[in-house]
């Protein structure tokens, strides 16, 4: 990356990349709203929006413009400090991760060698804004919610970062760029595809996406942190919500799929490359979408014990045996076979916890009743 | 020091208002749990958001202005609210339903059975945290029902087609074959339930073995119809005491042993199934011939009794009491409604469990808040 974009001195350099990751980060995801109702709407046997616009193709600015002329309504009883700016720290972690996001090579906001780093640092500083507006709004179902995400988020960043970590161990850098890079022939999902089904699931867990969605509970909390707010503000967090899938999806492309190489030659032009990584980005999209469709809601306790009973014990495996396969040399695909192995364990240890006798479930229950009475 | 500090540590619980206005009360249901952490330590009930005193009201009408009344209680099952109503008035008036208009009522009631579990299934759906799929799923096929319903009645919602002594009117002619088109829809429509959500893994874990109940306090509290059923207690009026020509047809009592929210969805699962073979034998056996007996009088008049009659609707017994001293419209009326008997076990069935569970356990026993109220 040059020292200036245009050559321009550094200030109005910076500044035309921050209006260049508000305002793209902005149609984003407002397009990707579209697109989710669009698909669900499929998914549902239905049609989806259509009647703004060509194909509906202007319901998220309609539905922009409603929100902006909404009234913005502040509880009587609410922390006004933490309440209002409850959206702000949501919405702007989100868009400093964007900044080492690899859309093409040597076209990014800043390549960091640090990368990855960076980016956990970042995402995990807005779950601060979960419960600031959870607890701001002075009403039981936001704090419920408030204190779920932080919940969520404090189980799920463990794997996530785990699996994260795997993958730079293989290519001992934690540049994104670099990783991208070093994909060129093989992408990295082939040697890890166990980090890859882990960083998936801690994925849909760290975007509140179902069936992690506890926080926004639409039929328990009816919303959680976001239950008191309106207009502007809401659509900050909605907002928000759609631009973190968008930077996770991008993310799980360049750090798995390999971004914007392929295995069919690296000469590639720009243009192609940002379609490259548009199209994997968009698979992942889909495929969140899809989980959305059709799974239900996990109850809280289920989530947690998933995360520390199952993912993390495996993304630690996952990384013992990386780090035995680089010291010891030993052949690379060992590590598929190995990576494969542990998908069937997830599943196995997956299905295992779910088909526990209903008996003595049902007689833990009994005694839990037992004991509140 | 650690002394005392359990002492220290003692929190207090959290009242959360859960309702009237909530996405999951299925109406205007209002509870207020005391919520410990995530856990539910108690819940009190609040009903009658929708009183709109249907009972009072039917002693001011005739007997046929009644039925509307009941279509208005049980708006889910609303054929089968109508039954309870017309049959009551026909054992005090003494009546002899034709068999054409019994086999018709039969079709109808199983296919609001139908239309009311499809509707079930969906919001279920929801309450467990699907983004809306069973949902439309579930009114996709129900649609179909109501579309067939409004061609016989001339309504979606409020039918008032069953009359004291048999029908309004009779059906249209192409009635079998409609009725036929519809079943294969919903055979579709249950297909689709079996594979989005009964093996669902995350369905199961979140529903086997949560609110269970036992069939000695399923009994205690007076539950009745699928919720009861889960339970394994084989209780279902059609059985107990056939109505209409129930004795007369092949079919099961679906019952399940566990108890728990999961096997009350998988009776109501199962009871689809049956309902889908009771209308096919039904239609098969529907002759041509009157709908409603010779004599009728243009004013339908009563002889001074009393009775109770009960049915097997949706959600368990739906019974009417009817008080007669003569003349053309009840002296009493009271209606027995099976979701409020039900209700009562909500607290039994969800204290010392997560709220989430709580919120399935109340989506699990179906209630219609206009029946509870009335």
């Amino acid at each position: 990356m040059p020292e200036g974009l245009f050559g321009l001195n550094p200030w109005l350099d910076g500044l035309i990349r921050l209006l260049l990751i508000v305002g793209l980060m902005t149609v984003v995801a407002m397009g990707l709203i579209y697109i989710e109702r669009k698909v669900l709407g499929r998914f549902h046997a239905r049609v989806g929006p259509q009647r703004t616009g060509p194909f509906g193709l202007l319901q998220s600015v309609a539905d922009a413009l409603k929100l902006i002329g909404k009234e913005d309504l502040r509880p009587r009883n609410a922390d006004p400090w933490t309440f209002e700016f409850g959206p702000y720290m949501v919405f702007i972690p989100i868009f400093l991760g964007f900044v080492v996001q690899p859309f093409m090579a040597g076209f990014n906001v800043r390549v960091l060698d640090l990368g990855i780093l960076y980016f956990v640092a970042v995402s995990s500083v807005s779950i601060v804004g979960w419960v600031m507006a959870g607890w701001g709004s002075d009403n039981r179902y936001a704090m419920i919610g408030g204190m779920r995400a932080a919940a969520q988020a404090i189980s799920y960043e463990l794997p996530f970062v785990l699996s994260l970590l795997s993958v730079s161990m293989l290519t001992g850098t934690l540049n994104i760029n670099q990783i991208v890079e070093g994909q060129a022939v093989v992408p990295n999902i082939v040697w890890q595809p166990l980090a890859f089904v882990i960083f998936f699931i801690a994925a849909l867990a760290e975007l509140n996406r179902p069936p992690f969605d506890i926080p926004v509970g639409e039929s328990e909390v009816v919303g959680g942190p976001f239950v008191e707010y309106s207009g502007i503000r809401w659509s900050m967090f909605f907002l928000g919500e759609y631009a973190s899938l968008f930077i996770m999806s991008v993310l799980i492309s360049a750090l798995f799929l390999g971004g914007y190489v392929w295995p069919f030659g690296t000469e590639l032009g720009v243009g192609f490359q940002l379609v490259l990584t548009v199209i994997k980005a968009a698979l992942l999209i889909f495929l969140i979408i899809w989980v959305r469709a059709s799974v239900p809601r996990l109850r809280i306790d289920q989530l947690m014990g998933y995360a520390w009973k199952i993912l993390l014990p495996l993304s630690l495996a996952q990384v013992l045996i990386n780090g035995f396969v680089l010291t010891y040399h030993l052949p690379m695909p060992v590590l598929t076979v190995v990576g494969f192995g542990g998908i069937f364990l997830l599943s196995w240890l997956t299905e295992r916890a779910i088909r526990k006798p209903r008996a003595a479930r049902a007689s833990a229950i009994a005694l839990q009743s037992e004991a509140a009475s | 020091m650690v002394t005392e500090s359990a002492h220290e540590f003692e929190t207090q619980d959290l009242l959360l208002n859960v309702g009237p206005q909530h996405p999951s009360t299925h109406g205007v249901f209002r509870m207020v749990m005391q919520v410990d952490g995530e856990v539910v330590r108690d819940i009190i009930p609040y009903i009658g958001y929708l009183h709109r005193g249907a009972e009072k009201l039917c002693e001011t009408m005739d007997y046929r202005q009644g039925i509307g009344f009941m279509d208005r209680t049980e708006y889910l099952a609303a054929m089968n609210a109508e039954l309870s109503y017309v049959m009551a008035v026909e054992k005090l008036a003494e009546l002899e339903v034709p068999d054409r208009a019994q086999w018709i009522r039969m079709i109808l009631v199983e296919l609001n059975r139908l239309a009311s579990h499809l509707m079930f299934m969906g919001a279920f759906g929801i309450d467990v945290g699907v983004f809306g799929t069973p949902f439309i799923y579930a009114w996709r096929e129900r649609e179909a029902i109501i579309d067939l319903f409004e061609e016989i009645s001339g309504d979606r919602m409020m039918y008032a087609y069953l009359r004291p002594g048999g029908l309004a009117w009779d059906v249209p002619t192409n009635f079998v074959a409609r009725t036929r088109e519809v079943l294969t829809a919903v055979r579709q429509g249950i297909a689709d339930f079996d594979g989005l959500l009964t093996k669902n893994e995350i369905f199961v874990a979140r529903t086997q073995g949560i609110g269970y109940i036992s069939a000695a306090d399923a009994i205690d509290f007076g539950m009745s119809g699928p919720s009861i059923r889960a339970s394994g207690v084989p209780l279902d009026v059609r059985r107990e005491e056939p109505y209409l020509k129930y004795d007369e047809i092949k079919w099961d009592v679906i019952t399940e042993q566990d108890g728990d929210v999961y096997a009350r969805y998988l009776c109501r699962l199962g009871e689809m199934h049956e309902s889908v073979k009771i209308v096919e034998q039904c239609l098969e056996r529907l002759q041509p011939g009157a709908i409603m007996p010779e004599k009728m009088p243009r004013m339908l008049r009563t002889p001074p009794g009393e009775v109770y009659i009960r049915t097997e609707a949706p959600r368990g017994e739906f019974g009417v009491y009817m008080v007669s001293k003569g003349g053309n419209r009840p002296y009493r009326l009271k209606v027995r409604s099976a979701c409020l008997s039900n209700l009562q076990a909500l607290k039994h069935m969800s204290v010392g469990q997560y709220v989430a569970d709580a919120i399935i356990v109340l989506g699990s026993i179906d209630i219609v808040l206009s029946e509870v109220d009335r």
